[in-house]
């Protein structure tokens, strides 16, 4: 049965996606990362649809279309952003910054 | 054997994800990120997901990754000298918040729900090998969860849309 090792590399993985969030300040690699934790959390869906029902597996498609979509309209404002900055340093996009 | 195999692309999957946030090169991690993805893949046939792990090789490796590089190739971030990391307290800090994540999701793995399991074990297995690997997906997909996934075509026209608008110079 590899459900708990699913999990618990599952696990692994979404921490290393949220330090790669807390330690980086480019605009694209933190994109990737969040990518990473999606893909960790399709990896415990998956394995809990080995033993619920394809339920799980229905929503790992749903998750991937949503991922899709954000990637997509992400890069569409990441690209605003640099043609505005010329920059992807997210130190440098301090406007809300009282 | 199945065990091996699953230990090794965890092992893979895991190396590649902190290649792929400590490199600092846009375009080096974006190509550990491909790895993770493939290695989940594999994961995912070993659980008895092929038509998602085709889904995640299809949409995940091909699709946004390629989506990445090309943005990345647009930016012309290809060759970047200064790294992006932040400082040594930054690290500390997120490596501390990372290490907390990691137990608490490890703490709530150790909790499954055993008196909720409804299928017998290597049950989807034997779905699999009699109706296809699609099947038992997209019979729950096309009844339990239709609204859904009729919603998810609007969003994904929205998505569209919106990414012509934003990135369009005038609109």
């Amino acid at each position: 049965m590899l459900l708990g090792p699913a999990l618990g590399v599952s696990a692994i993985l979404f921490s290393i996606g949220v330090l790669g969030v807390l330690i980086r300040r480019n605009a694209i690699i933190i994109f990737m990362c969040v990518e990473l934790m999606l893909n960790a959390v399709n990896l415990s869906f998956v394995a809990l649809a080995q033993q619920l029902g394809t339920d799980g597996q229905v929503f790992v498609f749903f998750v991937m279309t949503v991922a899709a979509a954000e990637a997509a309209v992400g890069f569409a404002i990441i690209i605003a952003i640099y043609r505005h900055k010329e920059t992807l340093d997210l130190q440098n996009l301090n406007l809300l910054r009282g | 054997m199945l065990e091996a195999v699953f230990w090794a692309n965890a092992g893979i999957a895991i190396v590649s994800a902190l290649a792929c946030i400590t490199r600092r090169s846009p375009v080096a991690s974006a190509l550990w990120l491909i790895m993770t993805l493939f290695a989940t893949a594999v994961m995912f046939v070993l659980l008895d997901a092929h038509f998602i792990a085709v889904l995640q090789v299809m949409v995940y490796s091909g699709a946004i990754m390629v989506l990445f590089l090309f943005v990345i190739m647009l930016l012309n971030l290809g060759d970047q000298s200064a790294t992006d990391m932040k400082g040594w307290f930054g690290r500390v800090v997120g490596l501390a918040l990372g290490v907390f994540v990691m137990v608490e999701l490890w703490v709530i793995t150790k909790v499954v729900p055993v008196d909720q399991i409804r299928l017998p074990a290597g049950e989807l297995n034997r779905m699999t090998v009699d109706e296809g690997a699609i099947a038992p997906v997209a019979q729950v997909l096309y009844t339990t969860y239709l609204l859904p996934f009729l919603l998810t075509a609007i969003l994904l026209l929205a998505a569209i849309a919106g990414a012509v608008v934003l990135a369009k110079r005038e609109v």
